[in-house]
C-alpha cells in the first residue's frame, strides 16, 4: 500500500502464436486491466524471433510469464487460466496492495 | 557380416572399447547411477573429447549446477570450458529450475527449453549435445503429464535435430533413473556405480542396454583423476600381441646360464616370488642395472619403500641405481598400497608407463596390493596390467612375497607370467640359506637345479654347485668344500714345492731326468 504508483513491468515469453500463448496473453491482460488499472506494462517475446532471450530469464516453459518490477522476480508458467494463482503467483491482492 | 550401427567415439579412454566403437550416432544415450557415480563428468568428457579431439562441437545443458561452477569443477580434470566456449566448441547452460519461483497455472509446454537448446545447438553447430540431469525437471515442475509428453517429444525432437546426445539421470529404488527415463532413452544405457568395499571405493560402469550392437557386459571399473575419465575393460586381453625372440640379461650371468645362458625374453613378464627378506627386489635392482647400462629406459614401483631406500639398499650390495636416476634412464614411483584403491594405482601405473615409455617395468612387491584389494580384484587389476604392459612390448618384473595366505596370488598371477623365479630359504644345520629355482620359462630351456643364492657386498650370484655326499652342498658346507678344494690344492702345490725344494738342495743342481727316490 506504501507505492502505489509502483509500475508492474510484466514480460510474456511465447514461442509463436500458439494457442496457448494467445490465450495467456489474453488472461494476462484480463487481469491487469482488472486489478492493475494503468500500473502495468506488458512485453512479449517470441523466443521463435529471439530465441537468445530465453537464456537471461531463465525460460524453459512456454508461456513463461515472468514479473520483472517489483523485485524479486517471479514466474508463472502456463498458460495463465487460473486467475486465482496468477496473482498469488504475482503477488497481486485484488485490492492492488503489495506485501 | 553385421550391418553395424553408426558410432560416435566418446573419447572416454577405454569406453569406446567396451562399446566397440561409442555411443550410437544421433541418438540419445542414458548415463544413470547413484549420486556422487561421476555422471556429469562422463558427460562433460564425452563434450569435451567431442570439441577438441574429434571436431564435434557440443552443448551442455545443466540443470544442476552453475555453469561457473560447472567450469569450476571440471577444471581440476585440466578441461577448460572457457577457451572452449570462446572457440565456439562448447556451449554450457544452465536452466535454472527453483520450484518456489515458479507457479503453474493450466497448459504450458517446454518449448522454451527446445527453443534455448536449438539456438545453443545451431549457434556452434553442435553435434552434442548433453542434458545434466534432465529429471531436475521433475522436481521444478508438477505437472507430470505434461513433462512426460514433453521429454518424449524432446528425444524425438533430438533425433531429428541428428545430434548424439547424453542424458543423465539419477538412479531410483529398483529402477534405473528415479523417474523412468530409461522409458524414452532406450538405445543405449550406461550404469554407473560407486560402491566402497572394506573402505576402498571403487567406480564401475556397466552398458546395460545397446540396442543394436554388441557390447561389453561387464562391470567394468573406472577411474577419475586429474586427465579425465578411464575406463578398464578387463577382458580386453586379446593374447594377440607380438612377441619378441630378442633375449635379455638378467644382470647375473650365473642366473643368465640358468636360462640357458641368455637370460629372458624381451617384453615377457617375469615373476619373483620368495618369502620376507629372500632378496627379490635385489634381483629385481640387479634387472634394472643391467637394462639401465643397456641404454634401456626403466620404470621401478615401489610399494613398500621409498626410492632413498631402495638405492641406499642395493648400493650395499654394489647394485647402483643412481646413475641412471640422474641420467633419466630409471624412474621410481613409490606409494603405500593403501594411498589409494587398485584402480587408481592401475591408471597411476598406465599414465606414469605412457608418459615414460619404459622397456622394462619393476613393480615391487605385487603381493602388497593385496591390503587394499579382495584377491580376485587384485588379480584382476595385475592380469590388466601385465596385459597393458605387454602389449606394448615392455618386459615386466614383478616381486611378489610369498606367505601361507598369499600363495593364492601367486597362484592367478602365475598363469599370466611367462617365467617364475622363486626363492625358497631353507634352515639347515644353524643357518638359512637362499635357494633359487626356475619354477616355469616359457619357450626358454631352462635350468632344472636349485641354485644357492648369495647376496654379499660384491652383489648377487648364484654359487657354484658342489657336490657333497648328500647331494648339493649349501652355506658353510659348500663354503667348507669349496676351501677343501682350494686348500687341498694348495696343500699339494705346497708338497710339490717343498718336495722339489728339498731335492735341489739335496743334489744342488736341478736334473730332469733325475730318479725320484722314496723317503
Amino acid at each position: 500500500m506504501a507505492k502505489k504508483q509502483q509500475t508492474w513491468e510484466l514480460r510474456l515469453y511465447v514461442a509463436g502464436k500458439t494457442p496457448k500463448s494467445v490465450l495467456a496473453l489474453r488472461n494476462l491482460e484480463k487481469y491487469c486491466e482488472t486489478h492493475l488499472k494503468g500500473q502495468y506494462k506488458i512485453e512479449v517475446i517470441d523466443l521463435l524471433v529471439q530465441p537468445q532471450l530465453a537464456e537471461g530469464d531463465q525460460i524453459f516453459a512456454i508461456p513463461t510469464l515472468v514479473r520483472k518490477v517489483p523485485e524479486p522476480i517471479r514466474k508463472i508458467i502456463g498458460d495463465l487460466s487460473n486467475e486465482a494463482k496468477v496473482l498469488v503467483g504475482l503477488n497481486i491482492r485484488p485490492v492492488k496492495k503489495e506485501s | 557380416m553385421l550391418h553395424s550401427l553408426p558410432k560416435v567415439r566418446t573419447g572416454i579412454t577405454g569406453l569406446d572399447e567396451i562399446t566397440l566403437g561409442g555411443i550410437p550416432r544421433g541418438r540419445p544415450t542414458l548415463i544413470c547411477g547413484g549420486p556422487g557415480c561421476g555422471k556429469t563428468l562422463v558427460s562433460i568428457e564425452f563434450i569435451v573429447k567431442g570439441a577438441t579431439e574429434f571436431n564435434e562441437p557440443g552443448v551442455f545443458i545443466t540443470f544442476e549446477e552453475k555453469a561457473e561452477d560447472l567450469i569450476a569443477n571440471v577444471a581440476s580434470l585440466g578441461f577448460d570450458l572457457q577457451k572452449l566456449q570462446k572457440n565456439k566448441k562448447l556451449k554450457v547452460d544452465y536452466v535454472r529450475i527453483q520450484r518456489k519461483e515458479i507457479e503453474e497455472t493450466g497448459e504450458y509446454d517446454l518449448d522454451g527449453l527446445f527453443i534455448r537448446l536449438g539456438h545453443a545447438i545451431d549457434s556452434i553447430k553442435a553435434k552434442r549435445v548433453v542434458l545434466d540431469t534432465i529429471e531436475n525437471l521433475f522436481s521444478g515442475l508438477s505437472n507430470e503429464g505434461i513433462l512426460r509428453a514433453e521429454l518424449r517429444r524432446l528425444f524425438m525432437w533430438l533425433k531429428e535435430k541428428g545430434v548424439t546426445a547424453v542424458i543423465t539421470g539419477e538412479q531410483g529404488e529398483g529402477k534405473l533413473t528415479r523417474h523412468g527415463l530409461e522409458e524414452y532413452v532406450s538405445d543405449c544405457v550406461i550404469l554407473l556405480d560407486h560402491r566402497v568395499v572394506n573402505q576402498i571405493s571403487t567406480r564401475r560402469l556397466r552398458i546395460v542396454k545397446y540396442r543394436g550392437s554388441l557390447h561389453g557386459t561387464d562391470e567394468y571399473p573406472f577411474l577419475i583423476d586429474e586427465e579425465g575419465i578411464t575406463v578398464l575393460p578387463v577382458t580386453s586381453l586379446k593374447l594377440d600381441r607380438s612377441v619378441s625372440l630378442e633375449r635379455i640379461s638378467t644382470g647375473i650371468a650365473s642366473l643368465d646360464e640358468m636360462f640357458s645362458g641368455r637370460g629372458f625374453y624381451r617384453g615377457s613378464s617375469v615373476l619373483i616370488s620368495g618369502m620376507a627378506g629372500t632378496g627379490k627386489t635385489s634381483i629385481a635392482a640387479c634387472l634394472i642395472q643391467e637394462a639401465c647400462t643397456q641404454k634401456e629406459r626403466c620404470l621401478f614401483f615401489a610399494f613398500e619403500e621409498p626410492p632413498a631406500q631402495i638405492i641406499r639398499n642395493m648400493k650395499s650390495i654394489s647394485l647402483d641405481l643412481e646413475t641412471p636416476v640422474k641420467k633419466g634412464l630409471l624412474e621410481f614411483h613409490s606409494a603405500r598400497p593403501a594411498l589409494y584403491g587398485l584402480e587408481l594405482h592401475l591408471s597411476t601405473i598406465y599414465k606414469v608407463v605412457r608418459q615414460f615409455k619404459p622397456t622394462m617395468v619393476v613393480l615391487d612387491p605385487i603381493s602388497n596390493l593385496i591390503s587394499v584389494g579382495l584377491i580376485n580384484e587384485v588379480n584382476s587389476m595385475l592380469l590388466r596390467l601385465i596385459d597393458f604392459l605387454q602389449g606394448q612390448g615392455i618386459t615386466v618384473i614383478m616381486t611378489s612375497l610369498t606367505d601361507v595366505l598369499e600363495e593364492r596370488v601367486n597362484e592367478g598371477v602365475s598363469s599370466l607370467v611367462d617365467t617364475w623365479i622363486s626363492i625358497k630359504e631353507i634352515e639347515a644345520n644353524g643357518e638359512r640359506n637362499k635357494f633359487l629355482y626356475v619354477r616355469k620359462s616359457r619357450g626358454i630351456k631352462h635350468s632344472n637345479q636349485v641354485r644357492e643364492l648369495i647376496i654379499s657386498d660384491t652383489g648377487l650370484e648364484l654359487a657354484e654347485i658342489y657336490l657333497g655326499p648328500s647331494g648339493i652342498l649349501v652355506g658353510s658346507a659348500r663354503k667348507e668344500r669349496k676351501l677343501q678344494k682350494l686348500t687341498g690344492k694348495e696343500l699339494k702345490n705346497q708338497e710339490l714345492r717343498e718336495d722339489i725344494a728339498r731335492r735341489r738342495q739335496e743334489d744342488g743342481i736341478p736334473h730332469k731326468a733325475r730318479q725320484r727316490r722314496g723317503k
